[in-house]
């Protein structure tokens, strides 16, 4: 199978409190991980090492076998190729929807204006949001603020696309919206990581499920294992807890 | 007309409108074009100001530009500190003189006056422009980084328009400051509103009623001000509708939607 990530001991401290503590997992094209666990558990802050949004302390990055903290290749270059979703949107304010999905591949890929605008329509389309190309972000709503997050991500055509909890922060009447286009992706074939509190996505979608506990992974399994017959029991608790809420 | 000692205030009032008319329009003028060059270019050199202050100075960069970084903001530090802690007044008699002493250039007090409110407007602008620079959602950062964009492309395309909009308030405030402020350059002799008016006042021994008619000036001046600037932000806003392309049913439907709300 081929790698896309792969994660070496990673480490990360903020300050003298040890977020991440020994990180190893790897994630292969096509792929999708989500991430679980309780809050505070270091998935978040995963997430961000992998996109370089947070520096990690000690250990090792690999993309396609390269490791992207020894300046191999520009944090630029690197990030265009791995999308981020993020739980609070962060739709540039001051853009349209349209233009929102056009900035990045005019900046950094050095496309042309009609060629970007022609892929952002490909991809506004797919999560539904092509009637609104000339809304500004705060004038539509949580769910469609998170399909155009997901389009503007998407328009960069990123070998992988991380999800930092795209629907906590969203009211429920929304959250299916973004799922279903979430769904369609990953049956597209998209490599996707998602951190996620929405363990029915993680059990029907998710090739791969990784249980976060403390700063380490303490259980890495295939959907049905985990939620069927998880080995650590740490895993078992949460999941009880988590389910018995619902 | 005849004036003399005697003369009611209205009568005074109206004598020195007829005759210095041209005058308080002369001074009105250079007041206006001292405070609005002023303020333009206090605004470049804060944005300016304003966007070096905020790069980031990560501690495993490259020495050299680590240091670099660290003695350009040493100098605009010391450069804000000094022109914000000293009056206008004195910093226009210390250089107006000092560059004729020290240097030998005899500044004109007109380009003497645009040059000390412009580097004045520059120190509190620079401070005004990093607030709001620094009042933007980290996550407009990360979320540019995320999709490759470098920081000078997330300051310029993303943070800087919205910052900007976010200060004209402040923008606004500085001009009218500016506009009342210009009155103490009359120390090196510009010949603004205020030195204007004091001459006028002085040869007729009339200070009330020139003083009267300056301050209504100075109003009118700042309110115009105020009130185009305000346009200005409602301009930048952006329109407060948007276009919905195509309903379900009628594709080439266009829907007009209003926002809902305005901040």
């Amino acid at each position: 199978m081929d790698k896309i990530i792969e994660v070496r001991h990673l480490k990360k401290l903020f300050g003298d409190n040890e977020v991440l503590t020994d990180i190893n997992f790897a994630v292969n094209k096509g792929e999708v991980v989500c991430i679980i666990g309780a809050s505070g558990s270091g998935k978040s802050t995963l997430l961000r090492c992998l996109n370089l949004l947070e520096l990690a302390t000690d250990g090792e990055i690999l993309f396609h076998g390269k490791d992207i903290m020894k300046h191999n290749m520009s944090n630029a270059v690197y990030r265009a190729k791995m999308g981020m979703v993020f739980q609070q949107f962060n739709l540039f304010n001051n853009l349209t929807v349209l233009d929102n999905c056009i900035i990045g591949q005019v900046k950094v890929l050095k496309r042309s204006k009609e060629a970007a605008r022609k892929k952002a329509m490909e991809y506004l389309e797919m999560v539904g949001m092509v009637q609104f190309i000339d809304a500004k972000p705060n004038q539509i709503s949580g769910g469609q603020k998170q399909r155009t997050a997901i389009a503007r991500a998407l328009s960069m055509e990123p070998e992988a696309l991380l999800f930092d909890e795209p629907t906590s922060a969203l009211d429920p009447e929304m959250v299916g919206e973004v799922l279903i286009v979430m769904k369609e992706l990953a049956k597209s074939g998209l490599t996707m990581v998602v951190v996620t509190h929405e363990m029915a996505f993680a059990r029907d979608v998710a090739n791969r499920v990784i249980f976060m506990d403390n700063g380490i992974i303490a259980e890495d399994d295939v959907p049905d294992v985990i939620f069927n017959n998880p080995n650590n029991e740490r895993t078992r608790i949460f999941l009880k807890r988590i389910l018995e809420d619902r | 007309m005849e004036v003399d000692a005697a003369s009611t205030f209205f009568e005074w009032v109206y004598y020195i409108l007829l005759t210095y008319w041209p005058l308080f329009l002369r001074g009105a003028g250079v007041t206006l074009l001292i405070s609005l060059t002023g303020t333009i270019t206090g605004f470049g050199l804060g944005i300016i100001i304003g966007v070096i202050r905020t790069i980031p100075i990560e501690q495993n960069c490259n020495p050299i530009k680590y240091l670099f970084l660290k003695l350009v903001n040493f100098i605009l530090l010391s450069y804000i500190e000094i022109f914000r802690g000293t009056p206008m007044m004195v910093q226009a008699m210390v250089i107006f003189y000092g560059a004729a002493m020290v240097y030998n250039i005899h500044l004109s007090p007109i380009y003497a006056g645009i040059f000390i409110v412009s580097i004045n407007t520059g120190a509190y602008m620079a401070e005004i422009v990093r607030g709001g620079i620094i009042s933007i959602d980290k996550g407009q950062f990360e979320a540019a980084h995320s999709i490759g964009m470098t920081h000078s492309q997330t300051m310029f395309s993303i943070v800087l328009p919205q910052a900007i909009r976010n200060i004209l308030p402040a923008l606004s405030n500085e001009f009218v400051i500016n506009i009342k402020d210009t009155s103490v350059l009359s120390v090196i002799s510009v010949s603004e509103l205020f030195f204007i008016s004091k001459s006028a006042a002085g040869v007729n021994y009339r200070f009330f009623e020139v003083f009267l008619i300056t301050c209504i000036i100075y109003f009118i001046l700042t309110f115009t001000v105020t009130r185009i600037l305000r346009y200005f932000e409602v301009l930048l806003e952006g329109p407060s509708v948007y276009t919905i392309h195509g309903s379900q049913t009628v594709p080439q439907a266009e829907i007009r939607i209003t926002n809902r709300e305005r901040h």
